[in-house]
């Protein structure tokens, strides 16, 4: 099982401090994995559940909003790290309303996060793994990469956006040694989807006959984190207990 | 990592004697599985491979095109074995004719080895699965499941059969704790290949599609197999994996 260890590694993971980041974060470092959690604000107890497993994390509190403070804080990780070989990009939000109002504050603030961050934390880091040929970026898509959703478009349109670039990264990095890939989740249990996932409709459409809790996650995080991907290339995974497919 | 691990569980890996299927079932034993083998004729030299590294291997013997002797086959082998929970539907087959020339023998005999036989070994093994409320299937796609390719039409028919059915399967059998998923590899530097490594030209314009800058090999297939015969992949049902170095993105 040599192919999907992590031993030596540093991962960032944005919005590790809860969900789904949090569950692939604890999974990368159970495999041997060091830690970066990238948040607005690191709970003592998100790092408490780290160390209570004898795990490595460290909580970096930063807004995503803030572009031009991404080169000096990925400069601080990378020097108090060592080193960056994975990249999870996880954090994201959501913002409802019909589209006929949808405001553009809203708007540009889901797109701000979901998408313009995650293409920015990819060339910011990247350059990084292409210096050193080699790299595993992972990037949150969703159902709504290839699905519409309701009320939520900027949300669909952000994670379109997130697929289709990493397809644009993994052209030109690829050969580098750096591999970027996405995973796409459908109904998981967090907060994010508090509003909707306990809805009867999603249950009846959904294959596997329930929904995922994050630790459904944990092993597509590892796979792609690691060596047994290494021919991997701008794929969307998705883990979805077959809802795409039906 | 042991969401990865293997240990206890039973894989039957079709068309496992050389190539793609060999690598995926190698990597199987690594993680703590016991191998079954169906290929036209498991050679002595291959189940050596797996002795090697103190893997355990069996070989069973057998053509799938004779569709009458599943139910037989798969008694024996879940009889031998003492269980099945991993299904590899690996072996298959390729014949390039001009489409306006492709011969009905040829089209036929592509689509019973590279479609129906992987459903019925599905719907054998399937049945051993459901009964016990467990089972992991994994099926090989392609770039075909997507594309059309060159020359090869029934091929490219197949393969988008496969993908299709697996999710036919996966809307059936997701809630009995069956995963069914595929694995479409790119182009891999394989047998079945060879015309293709061959042709100077073809074989140019391949690898500068590829963004790895690479030909895939039977080791780069490996990790996706564990992958989706493990605990890891418990929420995954109905997707194809494409292990392809990047072509399909490009
Ligand atoms: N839960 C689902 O069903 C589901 C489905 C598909 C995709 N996803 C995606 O998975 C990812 C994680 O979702 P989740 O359900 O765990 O959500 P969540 O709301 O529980 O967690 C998101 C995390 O991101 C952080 N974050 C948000 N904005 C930030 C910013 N500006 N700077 C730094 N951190 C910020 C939050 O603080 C939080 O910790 C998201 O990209 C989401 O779109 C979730
Ligand atoms: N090599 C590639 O580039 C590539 C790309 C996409 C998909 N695939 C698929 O991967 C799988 C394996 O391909 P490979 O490249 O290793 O091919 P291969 O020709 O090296 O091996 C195929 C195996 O299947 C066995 N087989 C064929 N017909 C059989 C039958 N009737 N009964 C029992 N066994 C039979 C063969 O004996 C052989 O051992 C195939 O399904 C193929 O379509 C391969």
């Amino acid at each position: 099982m040599s192919l999907f260890d992590l031993k030596g590694k540093v991962a960032i993971v944005t919005g590790g401090n809860r969900g789904l980041g949090k569950a692939m974060a604890l999974e990368l470092a159970r495999s041997g994995a060091t830690i970066a959690l990238v948040d607005i604000k690191v709970s003592n107890e998100t790092l408490a559940d780290f160390e209570k497993e004898g795990l490595k994390a460290t909580g970096y509190d930063f807004n995503l909003t803030h572009f031009d403070e991404y080169s000096s804080l990925v400069a601080k990780i990378l020097k108090d790290q060592g080193s960056i070989d994975i990249l999870v990009n996880n954090a994201g939000v959501k913002k409802s309303h019909p589209a006929v109002e949808y405001p553009k504050n809203d708007w540009d603030f889901v797109m701000d996060i979901n998408a313009t961050a995650v293409f920015y934390m990819c060339q910011t880091v990247g350059k990084i793994m292409i210096e050193k040929g080699y790299g595993k970026i992972i990037n949150m898509a969703s159902l709504l990469s290839f699905q519409g959703g309701t009320t939520v478009p900027s949300y669909a349109a952000s994670k379109g956006a997130v697929m289709q670039f990493s397809k644009s990264l993994s052209n030109e990095w690829a050969s580098k040694g750096v591999n970027v890939n996405c995973i796409a989740p459908g109904n998981f249990n967090t907060e994010m989807s508090a509003d909707f996932i306990h809805n009867p409709k999603i249950l009846e459409r959904t294959p596997a006959g329930r929904w995922g809790e994050p630790e459904d996650l944990a092993g597509t995080a590892v796979y792609l984190a690691s060596k047994a991907s290494d021919y991997v290339n701008g794929h969307t995974l998705v883990v979805d207990g077959g809802i795409l497919g039906r | 990592m042991s969401l990865f691990d293997l240990k206890g569980k039973v894989a039957i890996v079709t068309g496992a004697n050389q190539g793609l299927g060999k690598g995926m079932a190698l990597e199987l034993a690594r993680c703590g599985a016991k191998v079954a083998i169906i290929d036209l004729k498991v050679s002595a030299e291959t189940i050596a491979d797996f002795e090697k590294e103190g893997l355990q291997a069996t070989g069973y013997d057998f053509n799938l095109a004779d569709f009458d002797k599943y139910p037989s086959l798969v008694a024996k082998i879940l009889k031998e074995q003492g269980s099945i929970d991993i299904l590899l539907n690996n072996a298959g087959v390729q014949k390039r004719h001009p489409a306006e020339d492709f011969p009905k023998k040829d089209w036929d005999f592509v689509m019973d080895i590279n479609a129906n036989a992987v459903f019925y070994m599905c719907q054998e093994v399937g049945k051993v699965m459901i009964e016990k409320g467990y089972g992991k299937i994994i099926n090989l796609a392609s770039l075909l499941s997507f594309q059309g390719g060159l020359t090869v039409p029934a091929y490219a028919a197949s393969k988008g059969a496969v993908m299709q059915f697996s999710k036919s399967l996966s809307n059936e059998w997701a809630s009995k704790g069956i995963t069914i998923n595929c694995i479409a590899p790119g182009y891999m530097d394989t047998e079945m290949n060879t015309a293709l490594v061959a042709d100077k030209t073809r074989s140019r314009q391949i690898l500068e599609r590829i963004p790895a800058g690479r030909w895939g090999t039977p080791e780069d297939l490996a990790g996706a197999a564990v992958f989706l015969a493990s605990k890891a992949s418990d929420y995954i049902n109905g997707h194809v994996i494409a292990v392809d170095g990047g072509w399909l993105g490009r």
